[in-house]
């Protein structure tokens, strides 16, 4: 099966975003709701945000939704791979008894039921109405109970000063951090900058939507193929599936 | 009563009137980029704590991106360009923050984690940053 289309799906979603009816002179019923949200208007529940990952079109390799994540949020390392911030990585998987290698990205699965909200001791890690978590780092004490919680280990505490942030992702010493999910990109009505470069300089093995739109392609995915959760015996519901695992 | 009214008197007044006229040194605040501000310059200098306090739970709970009162929206206004066009950090030393927080000794833990230079160059999908024309970057630097 071919990788995700990343030129048809944004074709899609440009017709879909132009695709307002005109009720009455200035009424206008859109039939998308993300690509309409307006700077004003709050995320909304009637939104899930999710990706799907295709564990056949993702290889070895390659580190291109890696390399995207890190230049979008300006993630640089200090040489300190045990202690360096991750928001995404490729992880190796393989089988002991056949000896086949999958090579799958993991980031923070943006979970229903998230760990790290339960634990947070002050409401910093929260889950947005459009499924996205988050830590709020003005209220991140740096407890790191979060990063204990999360069954992913997607998140990363920041050890050391910084300076020269993106303007779009703020982030400073002695707090946690997380894959955001692109959350800046999203309302903007993009996609993540990982799903992007996995189109252009990856395998197309990505694939980002709402998952409460039936009609969405990423739905109509995971409709029609069986997809995974990571470690869905936990109950944390992820936002993140993948096909092929 | 009386005494308080002469206290505010002898030391408010001419306090006040002493900034405008140079007698009492004040900050000296670079301009920002534009005609105007989001709102009033005096209801900015007291509130612009409790605007951008405000917007920065509405946009970081609630995902509302409204420009008005985003600290980027201020950053990009009112950051600085050096003679080479290198934009100059906000609050670096004299700059338009660091002047009056200075001045009246609060510290400013903002730019700890937020940007405190204007984005350079555009991205996609979000508004390309304020454009720093040549007669502009001079009026900042005045």
């Amino acid at each position: 099966m071919s990788g995700f289309d990343l030129k048809r799906r944004r074709f899609m979603s440009a017709a879909a975003a132009a695709a307002g009816v005109v009720l009455a002179p200035g009424v206008t019923l859109y039939g998308i709701g993300a690509a309409a949200r307006g700077l004003d208007e709050p995320a909304s529940a009637d939104t899930r945000w999710g990706l799907l990952i295709d564990v056949n079109q993702c290889t070895a390799g390659c580190d291109a939704c890696v390399t995207a994540c890190n230049e979008e949020n300006g993630l640089e390392g200090h040489g300190r791979p045990a202690t360096d911030a991750q928001w995404i990585r490729k992880v190796r998987v393989r089988n002991p008894k056949t000896g086949t290698e999958t090579h799958l990205p993991v980031m923070c699965q943006h979970c229903a039921e998230p760990p790290c909200v339960d634990v947070c001791p002050t409401g910093a890690s929260f889950k947005r109405a459009d499924g996205i978590v988050l830590v709020d780092k003005h209220i991140c004490i740096g407890c790191r109970y979060c990063m204990l919680a999360c069954p992913y280990k997607a998140r990363s505490f920041i050890h050391e000063d910084l300076s020269d942030q993106k303007p779009h992702a703020p982030r400073g010493k002695g707090t946690v951090e997380s894959c955001t999910m692109c959350v800046h990109r999203v309302d903007a009505g993009g996609t993540p900058a990982c799903v992007e470069a996995c189109g252009e300089n990856g395998n197309g093995a990505m694939l980002f939507g709402d998952l409460n739109d039936r009609d969405s392609e990423i739905s109509r995915r995971i409709a029609t193929y069986a997809t995974h959760q990571i470690r869905g015996d936990l109950g944390v519901d992820p936002g993140v599936r993948y096909q092929n695992l | 009563m009386r005494a308080l009214v002469l206290l505010l008197v002898l030391f408010v007044v001419p306090a006040a009137a002493g900034a405008q006229d140079g007698r009492v040194p004040g900050p000296v605040i670079p301009k920002g980029k534009g005609d105007q501000c989001v709102a009033e310059t005096d209801y900015m200098r007291r509130f612009h704590m409790r605007e951008l306090t405000h917007q920065r739970d509405e946009t970081m709970h609630r995902g509302v991106r409204a420009k008005r009162f985003s600290l980027k929206e201020c950053v990009t206004c009112h950051a600085s360009t050096d003679p080479d066009g290198q934009p100059v950090s906000i609050n670096a030393p004299g700059q338009f923050c660091a002047s009056c927080h200075a001045y009246t000794a609060v510290t400013i833990d903002c730019f700890q984690c937020h940007a405190s230079k204007p984005e350079r160059g555009g991205q996609a999908g979000l508004p390309a940053p304020f454009p720093v024309t040549a007669a502009t970057a001079a009026e900042t630097l005045r």
